[in-house]
């Protein structure tokens, strides 16, 4: 037995080393990038020990010294921490009930049009804000909600809403609207794409019962269109409840100031602010660590009320 | 069936939808470039005559003295000059460097498949953050330094899978009598697999592309000490935001503060001429590569 069990094991392993050799070339070409993530994306994670210790640059590793849990406590006890947990929700939430659901609408409006050249028109006008930066967005925006020569406060005073120009930059309570709404304008066109074409492999013979039994357009879209892209929302809808906290903070900090800075830090330019700004490695480490827990939290949270309802799972 | 004044009725109220989704749909293309044409307006207008207001879409003195003006400013050109390398140098060798990762998985006689495709895939799923991520950089030396913008994110798992099921999807027997012949499994790869996946790689390709093209953040973040290289992007945000609210400084302690010649009363001309430097380079490719943008956030989201 237990030679013909050694006999067999020196096989498999002669024809791994035979296979490896005639394989070289692949190996050749997969594994420096194995090294390579492991190095970009692997190594970074080695890093959250830094949370737990009073991280000293330049220190090595066995020197530095740990002290468990206090980086969290001290996290806990920051008033700015609870402000910035309740920005990133606060516009995560803003931006997955409009972000969401506005594209759906507006894939649905869009596959009504009969018109193709307009279609293909608006199609290619409202992809084009996704290809721009947001450093050019929030140029944008700044702009035109500028109190001179801005449109939106020329259009206001010109209609007589208001008085006089409003500086709409400069308010805190106006920011996550902003934030939101400029998201809107950049992305509705984009990430309407994916439900156009998933109501574009829906089975045009289903709209031809229903007009033969006397539906109207409204009647369709209502019992066709939605039920058929119901699949597609929910995977949508799945994807981005896993990213609610992870809403980066690309557009946060390039349209805010310092007067509603109170409404716009969230907790990755918190970590930014005291990690890298103020030098304080350990504490921003800290941060992010809460930050992806709680990520990795609600994607769990979200596939389980998925995979009870649909019996799928995304992940 | 429905009767006839149902039938009349539905088609009135059909008739008015119609006119209101086109409607509603025009005022959408008209919020979405209004601002693109402003900009443009603005950046060919006189900019002393821009202070009296009223430029819409359409220049009143129209000029080109503004774009002009911004090739004195050399960080503007160097800035230029670093945005075109690092998007040229990192397309190209991102994409080669994809593909040749993903043809390895492609081929199911590979053995170290399972594993590397392990590794590089699970790198979507998290992250080690900000912090960490920087203090890595730090310690490989990359701060000040070019291939900081290259190479971090060169093996991107995303656009491996994307590139691996469209290689999945030709036939093997293309390979095995390349293999007859003797080719070994790299020019098998490069003679023959390569251009045959050019729809993809053409996608793939302008993912990238535009991503570095509009990427500031790892030059704020590592390389803003030093001005040979800055990228455009970069500087526009400077740009943008010494000046966004009536000159008043951020308090925030990270923004970058440093006292160039244009910084404290850079008029909006010049401002809206580097905003449209910036977004040119795109509008002017978009409309011959949108079909390939398409197609890959289709096949994406599908493998999703």
């Amino acid at each position: 037995m237990d030679v013909v069990e050694k006999r067999e094991k020196i096989k498999k392993s002669r024809l791994f080393w035979k296979t490896l050799k005639s394989q070289k070339m692949l190996y050749a070409m997969s594994l420096p990038f194995v090294v390579w993530v492991f190095v970009f994306n692997y190594l970074p994670v080695w890093g959250w020990t830094m949370a737990f210790q009073n991280y000293i640059p330049g220190n090595p590793f066995w020197q530095q010294e740990w002290i468990g849990f206090h980086h969290f406590i001290q996290l806990f006890q920051d008033e700015r921490f609870f402000l910035a947990l309740r920005n990133t929700l606060a516009m995560s939430f803003l931006g997955l009930l409009f972000g969401f659901t506005i594209p759906i609408v507006f894939a649905i409006l869009l596959n009504e049009v009969r018109h193709s050249l307009f279609k293909r028109i608006t199609q290619t006008v409202t992809y084009l804000p996704h290809f721009v930066s947001w450093v050019v967005v929030a140029g944008i925006v700044t702009k035109v909600l500028s109190t001179d020569g801005g449109i939106i406060n020329d259009l206001l005073v010109g209609l007589g809403v208001l008085d006089q120009p409003y500086q709409f930059m400069a308010e805190g309570k106006w920011f996550w609207a902003i934030v939101t709404i400029s998201d809107i304008w950049k992305e509705m066109g984009w990430n309407a794409i994916i439900f156009l074409a998933a109501i574009a492999g829906l089975d045009p013979q289903l709209y031809e019962a229903a007009k033969v039994d006397g539906a109207s357009r409204f009647r369709q879209i209502w019992h066709i269109t939605l039920p058929g892209i119901r699949p597609t929302i929910l995977v949508v809808l799945i994807l981005n409840i896993g990213h609610l906290i992870q809403i980066g903070f690309e557009k946060q900090m390039l349209l805010s100031n310092s007067l509603v800075i109170e409404y716009a830090e969230v907790l990755e330019l918190y970590a930014l602010n005291y990690g890298i700004g103020l030098g304080q490695f350990s504490y921003g480490t800290a941060i992010g660590i809460f930050n992806s827990v709680v990520s990795i939290f609600l994607l769990l949270l979200a596939n389980g009320i998925f995979r009870r309802y649909s019996n799928q799972s995304v992940m | 069936m429905a009767n006839p004044s149902d039938l009349y009725q539905t088609t009135v109220r059909e008739k008015i939808f119609d006119v209101l989704n086109y409607l509603f749909l025009s005022i959408v293309i008209v919020i979405t470039l209004y601002p693109f044409l402003n900009v443009l307006a603005i950046s060919l207008n006189d900019s002393t005559d821009t202070v009296r207001g009223g430029i819409y879409i359409w220049p009143r003195e129209f000029t080109l003295n503004n774009y002009l003006e911004i090739m004195k400013y050399d960080n503007l050109v160097t800035g230029f000059v670093n945005s075109v390398l690092r998007t040229v140098i990192g397309t190209v060798l991102g994409v080669f460097i994809q593909a040749m990762v993903a043809f390895t998985l492609s081929r199911t006689d590979f053995q170290g498949r399972r594993f590397v495709s392990t590794v590089i895939v699970l790198t979507m799923y998290f992250s080690g953050g900000l912090i960490p991520g920087y203090m890595l950089i730090r310690d490989l030396g990359l701060i000040n330094s070019f291939w900081v913008y290259i190479l971090p994110g060169l093996v991107s798992a995303f656009n491996i899978i994307i590139i691996r099921s469209f290689m999945d999807g030709l036939p093997f027997s293309l390979q095995e009598s390349a293999k007859m012949d003797g080719a070994n499994d790299f020019v098998i790869f490069y003679r023959i697999i390569l251009p045959l996946c050019k729809p993809v790689l053409a996608t793939i390709a302008l993912f990238v592309a535009v991503g570095q093209w509009n990427s500031w953040f790892d030059t704020y973040l590592y390389n803003s000490m030093n001005e040979s290289l800055t990228t455009l992007q970069y500087e526009l945000m400077k740009i943008l935001d010494n000046t966004s609210m009536g000159g008043s400084q951020d308090a925030n302690s990270m923004r970058p503060n440093d006292e160039q010649q244009m910084n404290r009363v850079s008029p909006q001309s010049i401002k809206m001429a580097i905003t449209m430097v910036t977004v040119i380079p795109i509008i002017m490719v978009y409309p011959f590569v949108q079909r390939y943008f398409i197609q890959g956030m289709t096949l994406g989201a599908v493998k999703q």
